[in-house]
């Protein structure tokens, strides 16, 4: 099946020429005045204009969420956990839509939108209204008439901003714990994807007490930047790159306010001989585990992007593998047949094209792939890239840096002590992959990798109540668990003395 | 800045005329130099961020690999160990700039590019 193009007839998503801010419940034009033009990534061609907000928009939106953030706090947790409940209905209610807007303008195809993003999305919010009901303060009795009473208090209003590779799904990991925990949000998206949010605006916005939930779009260099140096922010997320990743802590230590962060990856997926020892469907599905790179266009911060392959196995289970990724369908994102959609800008694929240069030049041997592929017609511009594999070694520089696109650097390793060296010789630790048919080799494996989340025999699943979160310097923070409400949360301790007598020290 | 920082191993990075150009507008803008810091990982990383001067506060794990045109250029030294310890072209493509980083002008965004592993840049030649 294949959808219409948003703002065509027949299409499930209408387009506005222009969209603007969506601050305190209603749809504010920029103080700024100006606006973006936000392109689609599959045509190379205008979808609508997007605000290009200034630093004065934060304030007109810190003000919304801080007029809201008091009834919000203080609303029971069923009233909470109902507006969050309904927010994942309408969610569900608008899935082709979202589904759809998500794919038009990220680029990833809409079956992975379907499937995923927006389900996910919804079921984020269900999994921390269930969380917020089920908390529990704590009392601990310090002695017989001394009590210690801990209770969950809201921060107030929370920074988030939201990086372009899944723009609902992370929102939705993002706010879902704020809401729940009382918090109101002042939400920066990410610049080369700012519209689909502002759809689903359009179906929770009413929800969503006026001033809960803040959605500002501009330059990173002028409103980002104005919110994470806000003095009315108590806390800042953000997923991103290592770099603005610090400047937020450099910024939060000036307002000594706390922050969580979510920084990319390098990650390992290994496969061990044992998965070739049958035909059966466990090799199937992890000859799919290594294609998985290709998910999302490798636009994820998770990319299994460097596959580990015992050398027994190498040839048969390679030749599998690159037979698997010649078969996948690139084209119209909206095609529920197509497999990858185009990356998300014309930057990501001039990078893209750079590093396989660079691992050429490396010495790297290209095993598949490696170019822009010709898809004609309407789509003859869009930012695609065929997947591609590089065979090389840890060394190297595409095994080193996060390329954030189709690319998988493969090698070889001999045993399970050189497959846990090579896994962490890198600089993060976000994800990891391992794959073998003995269990007790995939505990070890899995123990030992320096990394927050190591899927074992399966990858990239993303479910609420698995934790998510980086080691290294892969970031701080565990995402999609309740545990992220303790981020969200001030713990207020009350102690309490119900003994009449005097200490005797005055 | 830190003592290491200060120390760093500088020339390692050259600029394209087009990006001279953008730092000197940068540069008049502001009233002095900017500075570049090297970004890795993730969306938009990878790319060089280029702040006011001053603006990021560097550590003692970074390096200052390189001075266009008076402005800094910084890399964390880990980062700069793993990536075989690059020589840098800076330049500007069309596109937005990542994360908090000042544009190279209206609808340009830096980039760094690694000058060919053949000549100079690989970890091989460099031990």
């Amino acid at each position: 099946m294949k959808y219409e193009s948003p703002g065509r007839p027949g299409s499930p998503v209408d387009v506005a020429p222009r969209y603007e801010n969506f601050i305190g419940g209603k749809w504010q034009a920029p103080t700024t005045d100006q606006y973006a033009v936000n392109l689609c990534p599959a045509t190379a061609k205008p979808i609508c204009e997007i605000p290009r907000s200034g630093a004065a928009d934060i304030e007109l939106a810190l003000d919304a969420a801080h007029a809201a953030k008091d009834k919000w706090g203080e609303a029971s947790t069923a009233e909470r956990a109902a507006v969050l409940n309904k927010v994942a209905d309408a969610i569900d209610a608008h899935r082709e839509e979202l589904a759809v807007a998500e794919s038009w303008d990220n680029g990833k195809p809409v079956r992975e939108t379907l499937a995923a993003d927006i389900p996910l999305a919804a079921d984020h919010f269900r999994y921390f209204a269930a969380a917020i009901r089920a908390e529990e303060s704590e009392i601990t009795e310090i002695d017989k008439n001394l009590i210690a009473y801990h209770f969950h208090e809201p921060l107030g209003v929370v920074g988030q901003i939201i990086p372009f590779n899944f723009p609902l799904l992370m929102a939705a990991w993002k706010l879902a714990p704020a809401l729940a925990a009382g918090n109101a949000s002042v939400i920066k998206p990410a610049s080369p994807t700012p519209w689909s949010i502002l759809k689903l605006m359009e179906v929770v916005g009413d929800l969503l007490p006026a001033g809960v939930l803040n959605v500002v779009n501009g330059p990173g260099a002028e409103i980002g930047k104005a919110l994470a140096t806000s003095r009315r922010i108590a806390k800042v997320a953000f997923t991103g790159e290592t770099v603005t990743g610090r400047l937020i802590m450099q910024y939060a230590a000036e307002n000594i306010i706390p922050v969580t962060l979510e920084l990319g990856g390098k990650s390992p997926n290994i496969f061990f001989a044992d998965v070739a020892a049958h035909d059966d469907d466990f090799l199937d599905k992890a000859v799919e585990g290594l294609v998985l790179y290709a998910f999302n266009k490798g636009e994820v911060c998770t990319c299994p992007s460097r596959a580990l392959v015992q050398e027994d196995i190498y040839e048969e289970f390679m030749g599998r593998c690159l037979e698997r990724i010649r078969a996948i369908k690139q084209g119209d994102p909206l095609d529920t047949d197509t497999m990858m959609g185009p990356q998300v800008s014309r930057q990501q694929i001039d990078k893209i094209a750079s590093y396989v240069e660079i691992g050429l030049k490396e010495g790297a041997e290209l095993l598949v792939g490696g170019h822009r592929p010709g898809i004609g017609g309407e789509f003859a511009d869009g930012y695609f890239f065929e997947p591609t594999v590089l065979k090389g070694h840890n060394r190297m520089r595409v095994f080193q840096e996060e390329i954030f696109g189709p690319v998988l650097a493969v090698t070889t390793f001999k045993d399970e002590a050189e497959a846990l060296e090579i896994a962490n010789d890198t600089l993060y630790g976000l994800g990891a992959g391992v794959w073998s048919r003995d269990t007790s080799r995939t505990y070890r494996m899995g123990r030992a990798i320096k990394a927050g989340r190591v899927w074992t025999n399966c990858y990239h699943q993303y479910p609420a109540g698995a934790a998510f979160g980086g080691y290294k310097i892969s970031g701080i923070g565990r995402e999609t668990h309740k545990m992220m409400l303790e981020h969200y949360s001030q713990t207020k301790n009350l102690l309490v003395s119900y003994s009449d007598k005097p200490l005797g020290l005055f | 800045m830190s003592e290491k920082a200060e120390r760093g191993t500088p020339g390692r990075v050259t600029a394209t005329r087009a990006a001279r150009r953008a730092i000197a507008a940068l540069c008049a803008a502001h009233g002095g130099p900017v500075m570049f810091v090297q970004s890795g990982g993730c969306c938009d990383g990878s790319d060089p961020m280029c702040f006011e001067g001053g603006e990021f506060a560097l550590g003692g794990g970074d390096l200052l690999v390189g001075v266009v045109d008076g402005c800094t250029f910084h890399m964390d030294a880990d980062q700069y160990q793993a990536l075989g310890r690059p020589f840098l072209v800076l330049d500007v493509e069309e596109g937005t700039p990542g994360g908090f980083s000042l544009a190279a002008g209206d609808g340009l965004h830096f980039v760094t590019r690694v000058e060919a592993p053949g000549n100079r840049t690989s970890r091989g030649a460099d031990r």
